[in-house]
């Protein structure tokens, strides 16, 4: 590999060529500040528009300060990083950006956890000059069933629109406007709920500011379980264990399963269970749907749709329904198992503790923001009640825990309730890319074949490359597995699906990228992603401890069949197990 | 979720499908077919934009972006009478920038809009080769020279 050497403060370096300064310096243990860069390194994800200038440096022999993040290591440079005049640069780069942002980091849902603001204390601004005559432009607040935007506190570093257009493909945001009214936008300034945007939340988890957040049910479940009158049960999703920690202080990667549930009954919910218990009833409905499809083409019937596509991810659904409205009857109709979790508790569980669906109140911890739309679908309501009544992320349940005075770190480890708290390992690692079809594997694998798996672990379907590919002995039969994470991965696959080219028997898609540890509820990763590969690597920690790891073995599954559903793709575990998808895309129409 | 319906005229989506094919459906000409859809219908309402983003594989959003960051794209109908102030380098140096304030007084336009009763809106032109007569207004065909802030009301009085 060609290298460069060059000298930054005074220290000698040898880097690759083509290595930004900025990286370089890193090598050399000098941080150099950036505000809008941002590089998820293991997930191929960087933002580099060199816009906000806050990483500056000087370079002998150039008469311009040169941005860091963007500017490539030449043989011989000599780069000086905090010299006074590069510290004055930065000083007026952050004093012109603050003098146009609002100052009410009392309330601020990003406080404490904002770049902006802790890029301002770095700095040591004190006070804004000019502030008294320049006027604060004002953007008008924009609130979407899982997304707030506040573009008066947006400072252009155009990350969200990366996520959206470059990783994710939706193409829903794009920079708008020009000087103090630039913003990022959905198209004709309407607001986010008009657009084709999927509520994947990938925007949101890499917003610097308070421009973007998710939208705040904290205050709700708070009031329902001030409520006498009604029975509160909580389930908590997959990724949530592996991330919560982080929260408070612990490394990532720390599993918090047990000290989560001891904390959300200090909360006060009535039953605390489990999502994952959810999760491996959706492998026993997908799983025969997949077998069932397979099996019938085998036979040669023509009209069994492969390959089969999950659908446990609502920004996953979203898409397809807006850009793949065609192949809408190619995903499994299995429900997501946040909607699973909710279908059965309202049903199911209330009957076995004689409560009025009205009077129970389903709560779901969730890393994801589009699971706050999902619930909020018609489809997945009866007589105006929701199976699932509020959906809350990660970061809300941190702050909610906070709000309550509870130490996480200090609590002992509680257990799930019966019945909807038992879980497998399968159901875990739903939380990582490749860990549903893992899961489904585990199962059609045993139901198919009759013979009982040596190993469960399926290490080729694992890992953060964006598209991934794996061949399955199912007794002779090679069954082809593609897996994608990201919607524009996703994209890809469902393009050849489109065009009769996929030789996919099945394909997992997770619209966040890592899957839904790195969802766009989670804490937020600030551009490391080391965070993401420890909370993977905690999934299937998880999923190893389990003494129990295929789905169709959890007692309690088994149980429900027995006394509630019938068999898997019976008539009553269709009706509420499963659902149906709707064409959202936007139609031109010609006037008569 | 998309929300907005939109209805064009048969001729039209033809129209600019014609536009965006004789540029190969190409993305990157996407500032040339908007160019020519607006020499077309004379501004880019959000239907037009619809189709092109269909047609280029273009979010609509992006093409939102681009016709909000150059000034010569417009998403207003001109008015019955379109007047544009020559911002050409001799016009500027003789006095447009005063003789824009006036009309932008007189109208309440900013520019780029037109007036509630669709009468008047309100342009600025690259140089339109008439230097001789700077500062230079047009309002439609007619062209005017030498123009001073305190002719901008008598002009504007032709067309009431
Ligand atoms: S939530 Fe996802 S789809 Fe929606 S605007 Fe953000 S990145 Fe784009
Ligand atoms: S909304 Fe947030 S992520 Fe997007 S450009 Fe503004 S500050 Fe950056
Ligand atoms: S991958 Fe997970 S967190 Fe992301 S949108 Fe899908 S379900 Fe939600
Ligand atoms: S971080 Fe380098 S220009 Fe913004
Ligand atoms: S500059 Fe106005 S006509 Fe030439």
């Amino acid at each position: 590999m060609e290298t460069v050497k060059l000298t930054i403060d005074n220290k000698v370096v040898e880097v690759p060529k083509g290595t930004t300064v900025n990286k370089a310096a890193r090598q050399l243990g000098i941080e150099i500040p950036t505000l809008c860069y941002m590089e998820l390194h293991d997930l191929n994800i960087e933002n580099k528009p060199a816009g906000c200038r806050i990483c500056v440096v000087e370079v002998q022999g150039r008469r311009n300060l040169a941005p860091s993040c963007v500017t490539k290591c030449e043989e011989n440079m000599v780069v000086k990083t905090h010299t006074t005049r590069v510290l004055n640069a930065r000083r007026m780069v952050m004093e012109f950006i603050l003098s146009d942002h609002p100052k009410d980091c009392l309330i601020c849902a990003k406080s404490g956890n904002c770049e902006l603001q802790s890029m301002a204390h770095q700095l040591g601004i004190r006070e804004i000059p000019g502030q008294e005559i320049a006027s604060i432009s004002t953007y008008r607040k924009d609130t979407s069933p899982s997304i707030i935007r506040d573009l008066d506190k947006c400072i252009m570093c155009r990350r969200c629109e990366m996520m959206c257009n470059t990783v994710q493909t939706v193409g829903a945001l794009s920079a708008v406007n020009r000087g103090f009214m630039a913003a990022v936008a959905p198209a004709f300034e309407q607001n986010l709920e008009y657009s084709t945007c999927t509520y994947c939340g990938q925007c949101v988890a890499v917003c610097p500011t308070g421009a973007l957040t998710e939208v705040d049910h904290t205050p709700d479940v708070l009031r329902t379980l001030a409520d006498p009158t009604k029975t509160v049960i909580v389930q908590t999703a997959p990724a949530v264990r592996a991330a919560l920690g982080e929260l408070f202080g612990m490394e990532p990667g720390t599993l918090v399963t047990g000290k989560m549930v001891t904390a959300l009954r200090a909360l006060g919910f009535d039953y605390v269970f489990d999502t994952d218990f959810a999760a491996d009833l959706t492998i026993m409905e997908e799983g025969t749907e997949l077998l069932d499809r397979l099996n019938r083409h085998l036979k040669g019937d023509k009209t069994a749709r492969l390959p089969i596509l999950t659908s446990c991810c609502p920004g996953w659904v979203n898409f397809f329904e807006e850009y793949f409205p065609d192949l809408k009857d190619v995903p499994s109709t299995a429900k997501s198992p946040q909607q699973m979790f909710g279908a059965i508790a309202k049903t199911y569980f209330a009957e076995k503790i004689k409560v009025d669906r009205k009077d129970l109140v389903v709560v779901s911890i969730m890393p994801c923001l589009a699971k706050k739309y999902e619930c909020q679908r018609e489809e997945f309501s009866t007589d105006n009640n929701r199976d699932v009544d509020f959906s809350i992320s990660t970061r809300e349940l941190a702050s909610f825990i906070k709000q309550a005075n509870i130490d996480l770190n200090n609590l002992d480890d509680g257990e799930f309730d019966d019945p909807l708290g038992e879980s497998t390992g399968a159901g875990v690692i739903f939380g990582n890319t490749g860990g549903v079809i893992e899961a489904a594997v585990r199962t059609a694998y045993e139901l198919h074949t009759g013979k009982k798996l040596e190993r469960p672990d399926f290490t080729e379907l694992r890992g953060l490359e964006g598209v991934r590919e794996a061949t399955i002995d199912f007794n002779g039969i090679p069954l082809k597995i593609g897996i994608a994470h990201g919607l524009g991965n996703a994209r890809k696959l469902l393009d050849d699906v489109r065009s009769g080219k996929s030789q996919y028997h099945a394909i997992e898609v997770m619209a966040c990228p890592g899957g839904c540890i790195g969802g766009g509820g989670q804490p937020l990763h600030h551009g490391n992603s080391d965070i993401i590969k420890a909370r993977a690597a905690a999934i299937y920690a998880e999923d190893k401890s389990k003494p129990i790891r295929k789905s169709h073995e959890n007692p309690f599954i088994i149980k429900l069949y027995e006394e509630f559903l019938g068999k898997p793709n019976s008539e009553k575990a269709h009706h509420l197990l499963h659902t149906h998808y709707f064409d959202k895309k936007k139609k031109i129409v010609v006037k008569q | 979720m998309s929300s907005i319906k939109i209805e064009l005229r048969q001729e039209d989506v033809t129209k600019i499908k014609e536009i965006c094919a004789s540029f190969n459906n190409d993305p990157q000409e996407l500032i040339n077919v908007l160019h020519k859809c607006q020499e077309h219908f004379g501004y880019l309402p959000a239907e037009v934009q619809e189709v092109v983003s269909n047609e280029l594989v273009v979010p609509v959003a992006k093409i939102y972006g681009v016709i909000t960051f150059y000034s010569f794209f417009t998403m207003t109908p001109k008015g019955k009478h379109p007047v544009s102030i020559c911002m050409g380098t001799a016009c500027y140096v003789r006095g447009a920038e005063k003789v824009l304030d006036e009309f932008r007084k007189e109208l309440g336009l900013q520019v780029g809009q037109t007036t509630s009763d669709g009468k008047f809106s309100l342009s600025s032109l690259r140089c339109v080769g008439a230097c001789g007569l700077a500062p230079v207004v047009m309002v439609g065909d007619k062209t005017y020279g030498r123009v001073a802030p305190d002719d901008v009301r008598n002009i504007l009085k032709e067309y009431e």
